[in-house]
């Protein structure tokens, strides 16, 4: 017996949908309007496609040079927690022993504590250490990264054959090339949900980096919101704006790598 | 490799560094500090559990507490029945299977702090010219009030992670085989039962999963909180998070603030395990 066509559930799919993107519609509507525009009515369409409210935006947010930072942090906190983290691996699930299973277990469960915990002497120990800066916001990413991606890719790695590494052995190659050249290029579905996870996740923090990087300059994407949007709050039309234009990187990346999020948020979450 | 070995070592050493020097060691620290009159600075004296005593005390972190609470039961439910209900429609046999999962998935990639924002503007404008138009008193003052600040952290919170509850159900749902439905159809199943007795019992495995996520993800929420109300009004609508935030940042109680961070800690490991448990033995007599 085959599925029939359900016309009833596609249209209650349709119009949960509309209601889905409802918010961002009346997001980017509402950037196109001019302030006595939003006031009169907040729903319709603007009346003409006025960039104005974008090129204030644009200015104040010093948005080229806060996408780069974002870009910046997000991309090098991101290869670093891939390559660690299948390094570490690598090493607890190649060698069984007990301190294996004690070091895996330790990073599992670090999985279990909430960040307000270990927030106020991060903040004071990085401080006394002057590390509260790009560089210090990096390494704290592979601090708060590694148990997941190291918990993900240690299940990978049993569907790494061993003798794999022997054959290698033989031929002569040692640890460091056995794992770079043969061991994480067959990582590599796990490497692309590692990847996607983590940037998600550090694209869009908010609270770390306000409390590491908070410096006029540095400020990643979500930083810079939080002012922006602080100075603007009786001015919607512009608010407007500068959350489309936050937002716009994120809809764009999405747009081309759409399969693949999907499919690495599921993995990540299934595992 | 062998434990001994310095490659052991080499491989390990940098994840477990930075595992140490950024989650145990702030960890370890500050529960000591917790016990101390700490000002950030200055260790100062060790006072015993007298942080601990004036926190659960504390009316304000106790309200904080109940309402971080009230919103992790309401929002797992709505999240895991409205993510539930989508995963059905998309493996529906639809046209338009593939444009609405990437539709309901979006909100999931956006941060919560921009989120908050688009929401907050929503609640406070856009609900009230449409209340105006329609003639709905109680469309109007959202987010003005307790109750208006709870169920907009509600439905910002289902909006965000609906879909991504959706795409694990989706998951597990196409892990059912096809036969045990067919076989439901010729028993003569109605829509109701076969969801009841065949779906339903098979994506189990499902809520242990989404079910901890969502739990995490409530509880410790704090960028929509921020951004949505700050806590207002009158820091009714303050998650923990927040709340112990305030505590250490705007009052500079840091040590009262990590006894607080503690509590805390102790609650979301016991709330977790407790719900792992006993998901795992659901699991198994099924």
């Amino acid at each position: 017996m085959r599925k029939k066509y359900n016309w009833k559930i596609e249209i209650l799919g349709i119009i949960l949908a509309l209601l889905w993107i409802a918010p961002l519609y009346l997001m980017v509507a509402n950037s196109f309007k001019s302030k006595k525009e939003i006031f009169m009515d907040t729903t319709s369409l603007p009346e003409r496609f006025n960039f104005e409210n974008y090129i204030q935006a644009f200015a104040d947010m010093n948005f080229l040079k806060t996408f780069f930072n974002s870009l910046l942090i997000t991309t090098s906190s991101v290869v670093i927690i891939i390559i660690f983290s299948a390094m570490a691996a690598y090493a607890l699930a190649r060698t069984k022993s007990k301190l294996s299973t004690i070091f895996l277990l330790i990073f599992v469960s670090a999985m279990l504590i909430p960040f307000q915990s270990v927030m106020i002497p991060l903040v004071t120990i990085y401080g006394k250490v002057n590390m509260l800066n790009q560089g210090g916001l990096i390494f704290m990413y592979l601090g708060f990264g590694t148990s997941l991606s190291i918990f993900l890719y240690h299940g990978a790695m049993n569907n790494v054959p061993k003798e794999l590494d022997e054959a290698a052995t033989i031929d002569g190659a040692n640890r460091f090339q056995i794992f770079w050249y043969i061991i994480f290029p067959m990582l590599k579905p796990i490497t692309v949900t590692v990847g996607i996870l983590n940037t998600i996740w550090i694209w869009n923090d908010y609270l770390l980096p306000s409390l590491v990087i908070n410096k006029e300059g540095s400020e990643t994407i979500p930083l810079k919101m939080f002012y922006f949007f602080g100075e603007y709050t009786t001015q919607w039309h512009l608010a407007m704006a500068g959350l489309t234009l936050a937002i716009l990187p994120v809809i764009v990346g999405y747009f081309f790598a759409q399969r693949a999020i999907i499919k690495g948020v599921t993995d990540g979450a299934v595992k | 490799m062998r434990t001994r070995s310095l490659s052991y070592w080499l491989f390990l050493g940098p994840a477990l560094l930075a595992l140490f020097l950024v989650v145990f060691l702030p960890l370890l620290l500050g529960t000591y500090y917790s016990f101390t009159t700490w000002n950030g600075i200055k260790t100062g004296e060790f006072v015993g559990f007298s942080n601990y005593i004036t926190a659960i005390q504390d009316q304000r972190f106790l309200n904080s507490l109940w309402f971080t609470t009230k919103f992790s039961i309401a929002s797992i439910i709505l999240i895991n029945f409205i993510g539930l209900s989508l995963a059905l429609i998309v493996t529906s046999y639809i046209k338009s299977s593939n444009l609405l999962r990437t539709v309901f998935f979006m909100p999931n990639l956006i941060g919560g702090l921009i989120l908050g924002f688009i929401w907050q503007f929503i609640f406070t404008k856009v609900f009230s010219s449409v209340g105006q138009m329609i003639g709905m008193e109680s469309l109007q003052g959202w987010l003005s009030t307790t109750d208006t600040g709870f169920w907009g952290l509600v439905i910002l919170m289902s909006w965000q992670m609906s879909g991504y509850v959706m795409v694990i159900y989706i998951a597990y749902l196409q892990g059912i085989s096809q036969e045990l439905i067919e076989a439901s159809h010729v028993d003569g199943a109605t829509p109701l039962q076969r969801f009841r007795y065949v779906i339903f019992p098979l994506v189990a495995p499902a809520f242990t999963v989404s079910m901890f996520l969502t739990l995490s993800n409530s509880f410790k929420l704090y960028d929509q909180n921020l951004s949505l109300t700050n806590g207002g009004p009158a820091n009714s609508t303050e998650m923990v998070a927040m709340e112990i935030y305030k505590t250490a940042f705007t009052t500079n109680a840091f040590a009262y603030a990590q006894a607080k961070a503690i509590i805390f800690f102790i609650v979301v490991a016991f709330i977790t395990l407790i719900q792992v448990y006993f998901n795992k033995r659901r699991e198994v007599q099924l």
